[in-house]
Formats: structure tokens, C-alpha cells, sequence
């Protein structure tokens, strides 16, 4: 620290703060590694061990990663590729070839990718020649000639494994998986999936050909280190270069400063309650930084306290409150209806008695709208999916009569109209009343 | 190239046709030590070989003749004509080293004798056509400059003359009157080291004039009795008679086509399917026939008078001679069958084989077992490595440049292969293959500066192919390639521009698959648990098949039994995944392969495809044609051409083998793959053997219909999952006394996994994991011993433990809230299933319960989508919003355990 001390160095708050939130940004947006994957040490290992055997040995290997999304499955990868990669040897001697089952929806996609990533003599440029089969036939052969010792390892990097098995005959994995398991150019394929049954998915013969080493990342983490993440997370690297701003920075954001906010220790507490992965916790952080400016230059708990709030909101009674009164009672009497027919859907027919019951009632205090208004009405509210027609067929029947059923819970609504601004008392006391 | 091996079997027709001749004008002996033509398939270039005695078989009912072959470079493997290095001259004839080629013929096939002049000087201009010369040997690897002695080594020395450029050796078939040679009653004693000796021959072509004329009279010894199929196929006999105005109206045409004289052959066979009227023919012309000059003869000589045009005419004329010959063969039995003995017999060896009659010396004396006489064994060889050299010429036309360099290396110890055992065999191909690699650039050069050389001297050769090929499946295969415009990539001074091609991205049609190589070497395992992990991976090759002995022999008796017998076949293997099926069927191929290597069986071809390596089962087809011939076509295409190739008789034909992987995913909506691979090897030319594997028992009749069911008849094979005995063997002799594990360690994981599936693949898998524990288990990765019963248990609990569990109870408070109130909210119901909106009134109870805040909606629905999403919940669509239904994907014991162990 001393040392520190000696080369210290100014910088304009607004220029640490420019930095401060690009240095966060990129570590919220997962742009960037961590040092160290945390609470994965052993799974790192046996990750690290086993590509280091595929790229040095020449050994072929298969292996899955499970657990739940947000749990760190990506970065960890990323984390033992960059360490594969420095080691020397390897450096130059491994050929990744990243595929998700999201880009690559079939086989012959998939294929034309893995072929591209190789840079297989059929491929110029950007462009691979061939049809499905022959490029199938070049790649298995192309694999099929390589040797243990002297050929390149290939490390087939599989996102969202789960839904590689939903392809024809399941024809990719088997033929990647059977070269893992034969005597032909050394491969790893390495599968990431957040599915708990993906061996349940591959075909009994894939299945067989698969090593079944299973990786699961699954975090037990406890409240207490949960904390200890937020503060690392929210912490700037020692390279930071205000050494000034640094020291302030991290201090802000001590523990003992959470918890002397009981609060703020809630909020967290609810949020770990919820969901412990990082993709959530990563939310709210960025949530609260972004309310960090020049004029306000260290993260606050009252910062945290309302990016929670945002995150924590729930989004069909904030859509309630932007609905006109007229749909709002519409909302009300399909609550009623719901409650009289106990959840059997409804149509519009229905509801347009319901309100006009309602109109007789209280006449004085809405409009009494026409029929096409109210039609027009309902169906912005079937716009905004706040109800959903049941019937698959929507042209065989009018839509006054087409059966309906409300997509929002008694409670959501109750919620809307405290917040309701200037609700009529009479549409409150009619939402509130037993029956109509 | 396929030419080159027609040898063997025009021998054998030969021998049951009794040329004999009575009432000759000119009539040809021959004495041991003399230079002979021997008819072959090609009118024009009779065999030349040099004879070296003469012996009867056992039951003196054939005489026979040991014989030195010489080649003509058109005999040669086309790729190996690279290796003369020279252009050659298109007299020479090589000095033929080789053992694949049966020494001793019939001695009915002696066309006549020839005269040896050793030839020293340099070869003579051009113009004197009819010489041959002898420079080189060949042993069908490579050219080696004729060893002096063996020229000098005649026994039975003819004093050199001059070459007698006489009659040329087209006229040789029907016009050459055959003496019969002297006959020895002394058992044949095949000596290799007389079968070797032989000089080298410049042999004038002539025939009946050149030759010198022995006194030896020979003794007739033919019965008409030996034929007991001559009687039965006389009446077809009248058939051909009657059919022959067809094959005079085919062969009018001829001429004026240009046809080759295959095509002709083919067309016959295609339109009258007379080959087995043929050989009825030249069976019953066995008792002895008068063989006469006709006028056709004539003008066939003089045509060929003119050197230029000598290759291509002769066949015409032969033909026309038949021409005209035929309408006398109507009516009289004996001429025609003469002519037809003459010419048809060159497109047919294959019938004589099919029909199972008996061809052969050896087998027309023993019974018709398998391992009969030692005789009989002999000639199985013979015929066995035939079809080898073409396979291997075949490879390597594909490939010259590796044919080549596996030529080179081969150069240095040609006996070697013959001498190793299978596994060392093994070692062996991949140092070869190893050397190959590394000489890759090297050859490359040299192949172009060979093809600089090369333009020149193949057209001789060319011309040759053209006029003299007379196989079905070779002209299939050339017209096919004619339309793919790949005919010249047989002449090999093509193919260095091809490669040029390859080297060149614009063209990746050529494009070789390959992977990169690395630059570092991979590490050799380094102690004795990465030693133990090598072996034990399902990659690596073990030295023998434990447990499946008796599945082997019964693989390997069926292919074995097809092969030797030449017929077809199918057969159905099932089993579950990991019980060794592909595994035991390679090494019966492996095993059959050796044996054909030392010519203990015919040779055959081994193709592979696998229904799970295709993208769709038509794709097949493909895959089979291109193993088969190298081509590149459509499937429906390539269907047609193999439905050809199939059905249609072929000379040179051997026996393939077919695996067919996953059977179950040809399976297509009329099961017209499976049909075809089914109904192929009932076809009578076919020579197919089909291996099928699936997983399922009853494959065929659940998704067969009863059409293809039937054709894959009922040889069927089920492979059991491997009991906890036999897996604790294959580990023990995969380990091989690499001493890494315990015995109780072994025996845990062999009979968890018995108990669990029988996957050999997922034992092994285990084992190695097992290993890894152990290393990673100690500080030191070189100190650690063992593998022992608590690293399999840990490896075990890893590879067979549910994760749910786990996951349960590393998943949040609320997410395990919410599985609790999906199972209050089932219990509640009574029902197994519930929708969102139900269980989140729960959910929010629980939680009031527990003292949690509630959550919103918005929370739970996410907590449900992140349930759903590891599969613990089942979830409908989730545009369903609040009414998607929810339902458990575990147990509800299990989720109330993990739960309340969480809670404890």
C-alpha cells in the first residue's frame, strides 16, 4: 500500500467515474472473466485436468456440464480454455469449435459451422461447398484420419447440449460422441446444458457412446457469502488508477455497511431467498450503478434499495395502472365472474352484463359507454394478454362470444387499484364487494 | 487392371475342354523348356509363359503343365507402370516373380510354342512388332532387372534364334492345333523352387510354324463319362443353337461400331443370357472335337498383317469369323461348339464357378468339402490372391500416390507381410502409414516429375484397355466414369494434375478431408495410472476380443463359409449398446483379412456403413457405390448402378462383405433400402455378404414388412450383455498386467455395471474415471498407488447418483418453497398436475407460513421458469402465462427427502 502511495495520482471525479462504470459494465455484462471462478474449484479442476489430457495426451474425452442457468457454466469453460491456452504446448495445438443449439437449430447448420470453424479444405472463404451428406462424409472422414499422436486435437464446445438432441436421429452427437470413442483424431466434446434429464434425451446408442462425466455446477452458497459476492463483485481492481478513489470506493462498500443498514440487508436477503445465481445479483448491481454520477460519486444502500425495488416490481400491475377506468372495470367484472363461476373462462357477452349490472347501479358516477366502446375496450385488454381467448380457433366464433379467461391474479388487481390514481370510490367499493 | 488377373480363371475353363484335336493339318507339340503361348481371354495377346514340365492329375483324366508366366505390361497394374520408370516397348513381356498366380494349367490350353531369344542388346526399332523381349522381372511390386541365371537355367535349352516374326497371335484361338503334352502318372508335387525357375523370353508370336514340333504323342486319356453335367446340359445346348442368330446379328453390327470386343460379350450376355448354355457347350465339346480351319480364319491374318492396326483388328475379324461360322453351328453341334470354345468362353469363367460344377483338377477329384485335400487347398489359394492384386491395384489407383509409396516401402521386404502375425500385421500398416505421411511432399514431387515422363508411353497401353477389356464390370465401370468424365483417371498420367487440383483451394471438390497436425507431439502417458487410463479407453484397440469367442467363430464361420463358397448372404446381429457387435465383426474381418492374405481364402472386400453416419437412408447407396468403385453419384443413380453390378454377371467379381451399422435408421416408408441390401445377396452373381447390426431383437418383425423380413432370412445372432465375469475379464485383459487397480475394485465396478446395463463402454469409462480420482486423490500425481475401492465408489457415485437431489437442495429458499407447494397444492388435489395460478395460492400461504415475505407474481413465475428450466418441473408453454400447467418431474418421496434434509 505503501508503494501505492508514492506514485499517487489524481484523476477528475467524473473521469473515475467514467471508469468506474466501464470497469463494472463489463464485469456485470459478463464481458469480461473473473480472475478465478469462485465456488467452483473443484469442478475447475476436473474441467482443466481433463481438455489438458485431450490437448496434450491426446485423449479423447466427452463430459457435460449441468446446472441451473445463470450458474456460471459459460465462464467457467471460458475460464479453463484461457488457462489451456497459455499453457504453451497446447497453445497452438487445439482447434475449439464452438456450436449452440440455439444458432445451430439442425444438423446440416450445425455441420456447415464445424466445418467453417475447421477450415476443412472445402471451405473458401467464408463459404463450405457441398450438400448435407457430403459434408457429413468430409468431416467423419477428415476425423476418421487423424491419428492420437500426431493430429490436432478438436474441442467441440456444445451450448444448450439439450437441444443438439432434439435433431434428426440425434446424427451429430452420435458421429461426435462415436469419434470420442474410437480410434480416430483425438476430440473432446464438451456438452453445456442447465437440463438436469439431458442424459434421459440421447438415443440409448448416442448414450452409450457418451463417457457419462457429468459436471454439475451447483451452487451452495450461504447468505453470508452471498454478501462477501456482492462487495467483490461491486469492488474495483487494484489496478484502479486514483488510488484516492479506490480507497473511498471500497470502503463504501464494506459489509459493515450493509449490515448496519438493516434494510438494505433485507432487500438482499430476499433476493438470495429468490434466486442465488449471478445473472440476477448481476441485475440489481447494475440497476444501482447506474444511479452513480459525478454529483453522487460512491454507491449508496438507498441505491440498492431502489434498483431492487425495479427488480423486484411486478410487471402486470405496473400494466394496470396504465389502463383506462372503463377497461379497469371490465377487469373488475371478469374478477367477479371468476369468483361466481370459479374459474370457468368467460365471454364478453358476460362481462359487458356484468359492468352494464354495475352502470344501473352506479350510474352516476361513469359514463354509461356504448357497446363497440366497450367491445374496443376488451380487446386492448386482449392486446396486452391481460386476458387470453381459450378457443384455438378464433374465426369460427364472434368474438363476443369467444371464451375467455383472465391471465391475472385477485390480488394483482387488488394491488393495481390502491395505486389506481384517482379511482373512483364506487369502482373500488364494487372491486372490494363480494359479488357484483 | 482387371484384366491382369483373368488368368487364373480362363485356366480353369480350359481344363474341361478338351481340345484335343483329330485330323489336324498342323499339329503343334511341345516339349518341357519351350516358350508358349496359352490361350487366354484376349485373342491377341495369348499368355506367355514357359514350360516347364508336364504331369497328369490323380485320376489321369487331365493334363496338366507347370509353367513360368511372363506378363505383358498391359497385364501390369496400371499404376505400377509407373515403376518401369521408362517408356516401355510395347513387345516387352516381364519375367513374373509373383506367387499369386496359379503355375500349372491344363495342358489343353497350350495355344503353341514359341521361341526364346535372350535379348541383351537394346530393343529393336519399332517395326519389328511381333518380338517379344524380356529385360525386367516382376513380383507385382516392383520391376527388378532380370537376374542372368534364371535365363540360363533351362533345363530343356532351345538354342536362341532369332525372333520369327510369323503369323500373329490373334489367329492363335481357333486356328492353333494343341498337341497334348506327355503325361507324367506321378502326382504333382508343386515345388516352389521349379515353379520360380524359369528364363526369360523374347517370344516371337508365332504359333504352329515357329514351334518346334515334338515327336511326344499324347496319350488321350479323356472320357466322355467325366462330365456327368455335360448330359444334363446338352438339351441347353440346342437352346444356344437356336439363339445364335441373335448373337450373329449383335456381332454384325460390331465392326462398323468400333464396339470392343467386351461390349459385344456384354451384349450378348445382357440379351441372350446364354453364358450357361456356353459352357454347356464347352463341357459336352470336351470328348474330343475336330477343331478346323475355316475360311473365316483368312482373312483374319491378313488383316492383321498391317502392324498398326494389328491391336485393334483381330477381334473383329474373330468375330466376323464367328459371324459367319454361325449358321453352320446350327445345325452342327460339334463346329459350333468348337467356335464358341474359341471365342464366347473369355466372358464366362465366372459360370462355371456359380453353377458349382466341378472346375477345377483338384476339386473334380475330392469330395466337395471345405478342407478337403491339401490339393484342393492350393488352388483355393491360387485363386484367393488373384483378386487381391486387383483390389490392391484398384486402391491404389485411387490413391497413386500412397499405392505407390506403400510400393517403395514394400520394395524391401516384399515377403514380409506373408511372414507376420495379424497383430504385428496391424504395427506394421501403421509404421507404413506412418512413413507414408511423412514422404507425403516428397512423393508429391516425384510424381510429377514421373508424369513429365509418362505421356507417351501409356498410349500403347491405352489402346490395349480399349480393344482387349472383356469384363462386364469393367466397361460398367468405364462407362460410368466416361459420364462422370473421369475416365482418365485410370491412366495415371492424368492423375498428377488432378493432385495439382487438390493443392488448389478454388477447387474444393477435390479437397482432401484432413485435420490439421499438431506441432508438439502428444505426450506418451507417463506413470503407471495414465498407462492404465490409455488402455482402458473404449478407443484403444485390444489385443484380443475377450468373452465373445463363441460369437466370433460363428461371425466368422458364416463370412468365412460365403467367401469360400462364393455366395452370397445375410445376417442379423442384435444386441444392446456396448456389447462388442461392431467390435467382434471387426475383428472377424480382421481375421478373415489375414487369412486371405495367406491365401487361405479367397480374397474379399470389406465395406462399412452405418446408419447413424448418413443423413438420410438412401444415402446408402451412395456410400456403398463410393466404397465400392470410387465414384461420386446421386443415390438414386448410384441405386441403379449397384442393382446392376449386383444382378449382373461379372468375371473378376469377389466377394464383398457388407456391414451395415444401425440398421434400424434405413428404415424408410416402402423399405426399398432394406430391400435391395437384403435382396442383392439372393442374386446369383451378387457375391454379398451382408452384416447386419441393431439394437433391437425382433428388429425384423416389428418394422420390416414381410417382403424384406424374409429376405433377411433367419440367420440371427443376439449379443447378451456382458455378465459381471466377462467385464471383469475385459478390463483385466485390456489392463494386460499393468497393475493398477484392485481386484475388489474391479469386481465392484464390473458387477455394478452388469447389474445396470452390461455397457462395456461404460465399465471402462468408470475404470478410467476411477484412475483420475485416485491421481487427483494424492498431493503428488507420481506417489499414488492404486486405484482402490473407495475411488471407484466416488467414481460410481458420480457416474450413476441422480443429481436431482443435489440440485434440490442447492436450489434457493424460494424455489424449494415452491416445490413444496406444488406438492401440497397435488395432494390437495388429488391429481399429479396443477396449474401455476393453483400452486402460487399455495406458495404465497407457504411463505406466510415460514414467515418469508410474499412474492409477486412476476417473482414466482420466474421462479417456476427456473425450475422448469433444470427440468425438476414440467412446464407448458409459457405464453400460457398464469394457466400453464405444472407438474413434477422427481418424485414427490424424493423432493420431500431432499427438503427435509435441507431443513435438518
Amino acid at each position: 500500500m505503501s508503494k501505492r502511495k508514492v506514485k499517487e495520482t489524481h484523476m477528475p471525479v467524473g473521469e473515475c467515474i467514467s471508469q468506474v462504470q466501464m470497469i463494472l459494465r463489463e464485469r456485470f455484462c459478463h464481458q469480461r472473466l473473473p480472475e478465478k471462478p469462485v465456488g467452483m474449484e473443484s469442478q475447475h479442476k476436473h474441467l482443466l485436468e481433463l481438455l489438458r489430457r485431450t490437448a496434450v495426451h491426446g485423449e479423447s474425452n466427452s463430459v457435460l456440464i449441468v446446472g441451473p442457468r445463470g450458474s456460471g457454466k459459460t465462464m467457467l469453460l471460458n475460464c479453463v480454455l484461457r488457462e489451456l491456452l497459455e499453457v504453451k504446448d497446447v497453445n497452438k495445438n487445439v482447434l475449439p469449435v464452438h456450436l449452440n443449439g440455439l444458432l445451430q437449430t439442425d444438423d446440416r447448420i450445425a455441420l456447415k459451422e464445424i466445418t467453417r470453424q475447421l477450415n476443412l479444405e472445402n471451405v473458401v472463404g467464408d463459404k463450405v461447398f457441398g450438400s448435407f451428406a457430403e459434408n457429413l462424409a468430409f468431416l467423419l472422414e477428415a476425423l476418421k484420419k487423424g491419428d492420437r499422436s500426431s493430429s490436432r486435437p478438436v474441442l467441440f464446445i456444445l451450448d444448450e447440449f439439450d437441444l443438439f438432441a432434439h435433431h434428426k436421429n440425434q446424427t451429430l452427437l452420435y458421429n461426435l460422441l462415436d469419434v470420442s470413442q474410437s480410434a480416430q483424431a483425438p476430440v473432446a466434446v464438451i456438452g453445456l446444458t442447465c437440463r438436469l434429464d439431458v442424459l434421459e434425451l440421447l438415443e440409448k446408442r448416442v448414450k452409450s457412446r457418451f463417457s457419462h462425466r457429468q459436471i454439475h455446477l451447483l451452487s451452495s452458497l450461504s447468505f453470508i457469502q452471498y454478501l462477501d459476492n456482492v462487495r467483490s463483485q461491486l469492488s474495483l481492481p487494484q489496478d484502479f488508477p486514483d488510488t484516492n478513489f479506490y480507497d473511498e470506493w471500497n470502503d463504501g462498500i464494506k459489509v459493515r455497511h450493509f449490515s448496519s443498514y438493516p434494510q438494505l440487508v433485507d432487500v438482499l436477503q430476499r433476493h438470495y431467498n429468490s434466486s442465488k445465481d449471478f445473472r440476477s445479483l448481476h441485475l440489481l448491481l447494475m440497476l444501482a450503478l447506474s444511479r452513480v454520477s459525478a454529483s453522487k460519486p460512491a454507491i449508496k444502500p438507498t441505491d440498492l434499495l431502489e434498483a431492487s425495488r425495479v427488480c423486484m416490481v411486478d410487471s402486470k400491475a405496473n400494466i394496470l395502472h396504465g389502463l383506462s377506468i372503463l377497461e379497469l372495470c371490465l377487469i373488475i367484472a371478469m374478477k367477479h365472474l371468476n369468483d361466481i363461476y370459479e374459474g370457468e373462462p368467460f365471454n364478453f357477452q358476460m362481462v359487458h352484463n356484468e359492468f352494464k349490472k354495475f352502470l344501473q347501479r352506479k350510474s352516476h358516477s361513469i359514463h354509461n359507454f356504448d357497446k363497440p366502446v366497450v367491445i374496443k375496450a376488451f380487446e386492448h385488454l386482449q392486446q396486452l394478454e391481460l386476458i387470453k381467448s381459450m378457443d384455438s380457433s378464433t374465426a369460427k366464433i364472434q368474438k363476443e362470444y369467444q371464451l375467455m379467461k383472465l391471465l391475472l391474479d385477485h390480488s394483482q388487481i387488488m394491488e393495481a387499484l390502491q395505486k389506481y390514481p384517482q379511482c373512483p370510490t364506487d369502482v373500488k367499493q364494487w372491486a372490494m364487494s363480494a359479488f357484483g | 487392371m482387371v484384366r491382369y488377373f483373368t488368368r487364373l480363371r480362363m485356366r480353369r475353363i480350359y481344363k474341361w475342354v478338351s481340345t484335343y484335336v483329330e485330323g489336324q493339318e498342323a499339329v503343334t507339340t511341345v516339349t518341357p523348356g519351350q516358350y508358349i503361348l496359352i490361350e487366354g481371354n484376349d485373342d491377341e495377346y495369348p499368355f506367355v509363359a514357359k514350360l516347364l514340365k508336364f504331369f497328369g492329375d490323380e485320376s489321369h483324366k487331365q493334363k496338366k503343365a507347370l509353367v513360368q508366366w511372363f506378363l505383358r505390361l498391359s497385364e501390369v497394374p496400371q499404376n505400377k507402370k509407373l515403376l518401369l520408370g521408362r517408356s516401355p516397348h510395347p513387345q516387352e513381356i516381364f519375367y513374373y516373380l509373383g506367387r499369386a498366380c496359379d503355375n500349372e494349367i491344363n495342358a489343353e490350353s497350350i495355344l503353341g510354342t514359341v521361341q526364346h531369344v535372350p535379348e541383351d542388346t537394346p530393343f529393336p526399332e519399332p517395326g519389328t512388332k511381333d518380338t517379344l523381349y524380356v529385360k525386367l522381372s516382376w513380383d507385382t511390386k516392383a520391376f527388378n532387372v532380370l537376374d542372368p541365371v534364371l535365363m540360363q537355367d533351362t533345363p530343356a535349352s532351345t538354342p536362341p534364334k532369332p525372333a520369327l516374326p510369323l503369323f500373329p497371335p490373334c489367329a492363335s484361338p481357333t486356328a492353333t492345333p494343341v498337341s497334348r503334352g506327355p503325361v507324367r502318372r506321378a502326382l504333382p508335387t508343386p515345388d516352389p523352387t521349379v515353379m520360380r525357375r524359369a528364363g526369360s523370353v523374347s517370344d516371337t508370336r508365332a504359333t504352329m510354324s515357329a514351334g518346334k514340333r515334338s515327336t511326344l504323342e499324347a496319350e488321350s486319356i479323356h472320357s466322355a463319362s467325366k462330365l456327368s453335367a455335360s448330359k444334363i446340359l446338352s438339351a441347353k445346348r440346342r437352346g444356344s443353337a437356336a439363339d445364335t442368330p441373335g448373337v450373329r446379328k449383335k456381332l454384325q453390327l460390331s465392326p462398323g461400331k468400333k464396339m470392343t470386343r467386351a461390349d459385344v460379350l456384354c451384349e450378348l450376355l445382357d440379351e441372350e443370357m446364354e453364358s450357361e448354355k456356353v459352357i454347356s457347350l464347352k463341357l459336352s465339346s470336351s470328348v474330343s472335337h475336330s477343331l478346323q480351319h475355316g475360311c473365316s480364319l483368312s482373312p483374319m491374318r491378313s488383316g492383321c498383317k498391317t502392324p498398326n492396326g494389328q491391336r485393334r483388328f483381330p477381334w473383329k475379324l474373330s468375330s466376323i469369323s464367328l459371324d459367319r461360322l454361325s449358321p453352320t453351328a446350327l445345325g452342327e453341334q460339334d463346329l459350333s461348339s468348337d467356335l464358341l470354345l474359341a471365342v464366347i468362353p473369355l466372358a464366362l469363367e465366372d459360370e462355371v464357378f456359380e453353377a458349382g460344377l466341378p472346375t477345377d483338377a483338384g476339386s473334380a477329384n475330392t469330395p466337395k468339402k471345405r478342407q478337403a485335400t491339401p490339393r484342393r487347398n492350393y488352388v483355393r489359394e491360387q485363386k484367393a490372391t488373384t483378386p487381391s492384386r486387383r483390389k490392391e491395384s484398384a486402391m491404389a489407383i485411387r490413391k497413386p500416390a500412397l499405392g505407390v509409396l506403400a510400393e517403395e516401402d514394400s520394395e524391401d521386404s516384399p515377403m514380409q507381410p506373408i511372414a507376420l502375425t495379424p497383430r504385428s500385421k496391424r504395427k506394421s500398416a501403421q509404421l507404413v502409414s506412418l512413413r507414408i505421411r511423412k514422404q507425403l511432399n516428397l512423393l508429391d514431387n516425384t510424381q510429377k516429375l514421373i508424369s513429365d515422363g509418362d505421356d507417351d508411353c501409356f498410349v500403347p497401353s491405352k489402346k490395349d484397355l480399349q480393344s482387349s477389356s472383356d469384363s462386364e464390370e469393367e466397361t460398367m465401370v468405364r462407362k460410368t466414369r466416361g459420364r462422370n468424365g473421369k475416365a482418365s483417371a485410370r491412366t495415371p498420367c492424368k492423375t498428377p494434375s488432378k493432385k495439382v487440383c487438390m493443392v488448389t483451394p478454388s477447387t474444393p471438390r477435390h479437397a482432401t478431408p484432413s485435420i490439421p497436425s499438431r506441432t508438439v507431439p502428444a505426450r506418451q502417458p507417463g506413470n503407471i495410472l495414465e498407462e492404465a487410463r490409455a488402455r482402458l479407453h473404449v478407443s484403444s484397440v485390444p489385443e484380443s476380443l475377450p468373452c465373445r469367442e463363441q460369437e466370433f467363430q460363428d461371425i466368422y464361420n458364416f463370412v468365412e463359409s460365403k467367401v469360400m463358397d462364393g455366395t452370397g448372404g445375410c445376417m442379423y446381429i442384435s444386441g444392446v449398446p456396448g456389447t462388442g457387435k461392431t467390435a467382434t465383426i471387426h475383428e472377424v474381418i480382421r481375421c478373415l483379412q489375414h487369412a486371405s492374405d495367406m491365401d487361405e481364402i479367397p480374397t474379399f472386400r470389406f465395406i462399412e456403413i452405418n446408419g447413424m453416419k448418413m443423413t438420410d437412408p438412401h444415402q446408402a447407396y451412395v456410400q456403398i457405390l463410393q466404397k465400392l468403385t470410387d465414384q461420386k453419384v446421386t443415390a438414386d443413380h448410384a441405386a441403379a448402378l449397384l442393382e446392376k453390378r449386383f444382378s449382373n454377371p461379372a468375371p473378376k467379381k469377389e466377394t464383398t462383405v457388407l456391414l451395415v451399422d444401425e440398421l434400424d435408421l434405413l428404415w424408410t416408408r416402402k423399405q426399398n433400402v432394406m430391400y435391395n441390401l437384403f435382396d442383392w445377396p439372393t442374386r446369383r452373381h451378387a457375391r454379398l455378404v451382408v452384416l447386419t447390426i441393431a439394437n433391437t431383437m425382433d428388429l425384423p418383425e416389428r418394422i420390416m414388412i414381410n417382403r424384406v423380413a424374409s429376405r433377411l432370412g433367419l440367420t440371427r445372432m443376439s449379443f447378451q450383455p456382458y455378465s459381471f465375469k466377462q467385464l471383469q475379464q475385459i478390463i483385466t485383459s485390456r489392463l494386460n498386467k499393468v497393475k493398477a487397480f484392485e481386484e475388489d475394485a474391479l469386481q465392484l465396478v464390473s458387477r455394478k455395471v452388469a447389474a445396470l446395463s452390461g455397457d462395456a463402454r461404460r465399465c471402462l469409462d468408470i475404470c478410467r474415471r476411477a484412475t483420475e480420482i485416485c491421481e487427483h486423490s494424492t498431493s503428488h500425481p507420481s506417489s499414488a498407488g492404486l486405484v482402490r475401492m473407495n475411488h471407484v465408489m466416488e467414481a460410481l457415485d458420480e457416474m450413476f447418483s441422480s443429481s436431482y437431489i443435489t440440485a434440490i437442495r442447492c436450489a434457493s429458499l424460494q424455489e424449494q418453497l415452491f416445490l413444496r407447494a406444488v406438492i401440497a397444492e397435488f395432494r390437495r388435489l388429488g391429481l399429479e398436475e396443477a396449474t401455476f395460478q393453483q400452486v402460487f395460492v399455495q406458495h404465497r400461504a407457504l411463505s406466510r407460513v415460514e414467515g418469508l415475505q410474499p412474492i409477486s407474481v412476476s417473482e414466482g413465475l420466474a421462479v417456476c421458469q427456473r425450475l422448469g428450466a433444470c427440468r425438476l418441473l414440467l412446464l407448458e408453454a409459457s405464453r400460457l402465462d398464469m394457466l400453464q400447467r405444472v407438474r413434477l418431474n422427481v418424485s414427490q418421496d424424493d423432493v420431500l427427502y431432499a427438503l427435509k434434509a435441507v431443513r435438518d
